[in-house]
């Protein structure tokens, strides 16, 4: 039941792009096709859920132990820009057809803040799903970032689809671009609002 | 000297991080709340910004090419752990407040994309200046971005309160920050960006 709630509420509730404001950089500036898009979303899933496992670990077996927390935020951006990496290298070795897919985006990914932001919110911060307030264990941990980074695809798609058909449209001189596409996203994040009291 | 005053009023208008370099979104959206938060999360981000730009450029020309950025990402990290600590020690209520998006200074995008486009090619006072001015751009623009959301969020200015009742609370939160801040980049490019 808790993973349950864990689910929806990274989700649908609390929305990394939209009720977070985590990885607003790419989710503006590749969400003008598709295609790209779902691209994007893949690689940002699979370095999230991979970086949370590993930082988590380097927290629990290496900071804590050593009462070195404060160097959180370097360790775990040294961490996240080597995983990237080694990541970009084994696809290249492993799966060309996936790495040619995902391009560009890799390398992009460490700069993403949703990453860091997963990564040091899962360690930092307690949740409270439906229970007492706590801090996830490893389990919790994997699905938060897993379900946090399928919200973080989910919201890209549905906005790389109204794009597309923004494009077509006739939009005033000032507008174009950025700012018409930021109202857009406030309208969406207006609706994932209805969301909101769904887990508390 | 003028140079120097330049780079800093360059940095306002016409290198405007958040305006027309669209850099830096995340904390600009989500720690506006009201203009003291902007405020502070702007002073917060100038202060990491000009130590890394002063620090890059002494270091730029003994670092190898290869592992540049490595090096500039560990050097911001250490500034923003600085900041942290001494956030924590001297101010922490809105250390509370800012959470997350002061680690998160580190990837910031303003703070690599300056080392990178300028502290690496400059001199130690040119990238504090170019440092102080972007960072004063991106002050100046969370803070009216700030101002805006807690005067139509909230009625308020600095904590001011000037309009009675409860003010339109969807300003103060997520849809309000994207479309204040789609309808101030409309203004910006109106009237003060030149072609």
């Amino acid at each position: 039941m808790e993973y349950f709630l864990i689910i929806i509420s990274a989700i649908f509730v609390n929305n990394i792009v939209l009720a977070q404001f985590l990885g607003i950089c790419p989710f503006l500036g590749v969400s003008n096709k598709l295609s790209t898009a779902t691209g994007m979303s893949g690689a940002v899933c699979f370095v999230i859920t991979l970086a949370t496992l590993v930082t988590y670990l380097v927290n629990k077996f290496l900071l804590v132990p050593l009462h070195i927390e404060f160097l959180q935020t370097i360790a775990f951006i040294l961490v996240i820009a080597a995983l990237v990496q080694m990541v970009e290298i084994v696809l290249k070795k492993t799966s060309p057809s996936l790495y040619s897919a995902l391009g560009i985006f890799l390398p992009l990914i460490t700069t993403n803040c949703a990453v860091l932001g997963v990564a040091l919110n899962v360690v930092t911060k307690q949740f409270t799903f439906g229970g007492e307030a706590h801090f996830l264990n490893l389990g919790e941990s994997l699905v938060y970032a897993l379900a946090t980074s399928l919200g973080y695809g989910l919201a890209m798609v549905i906005f790389a689809g109204i794009r597309e058909h923004l494009s077509l449209s006739d939009v005033p001189k000032a507008f174009k671009g950025v700012p018409i596409a930021l109202v857009t996203v406030g309208i969406l994040a207006m609706a994932f609002m209805g969301f909101s009291g769904m887990v508390k | 000297m003028s140079s120097k005053v330049r780079l800093i009023l360059d940095g306002f208008v016409k290198n405007n991080p958040t305006f027309v370099l669209l850099l830096g979104m995340c904390p600009t959206l989500a720690t506006t709340t009201s203009a003291v938060n902007g405020l502070s999360m702007g002073l917060a981000t100038l202060f990491v910004l000009v130590l890394s730009n002063m620090a890059i450029s002494a270091i730029a020309p003994v670092v190898p090419d290869k592992v540049h950025i490595p090096v500039y990402i560990v050097v911001i990290a250490t500034f923003v752990t600085l900041l942290q600590l001494l956030m924590q020690a001297y101010t922490p209520a809105v250390y509370e407040t800012l959470g997350l998006f002061i680690p998160l200074i580190v990837v910031n995008c303003i703070v690599l994309g300056r080392a990178e486009a300028f502290a690496s090619r400059n001199g130690v006072i040119a990238s504090a200046a170019d440092g102080i001015g972007v960072g004063l751009g991106f002050t100046l623009a969370l803070t009216v971005l700030g101002a805006v959301r807690e005067i139509l969020g909230s009625g308020s200015i600095f904590g001011w309160k000037f309009i009675p009742g409860d003010g339109m609370l969807a300003f103060v939160m997520a849809p309000g920050a994207f479309i204040c801040l789609g309808y101030l980049m409309v203004l910006f490019n109106k009237y003060l960006k030149k072609e």
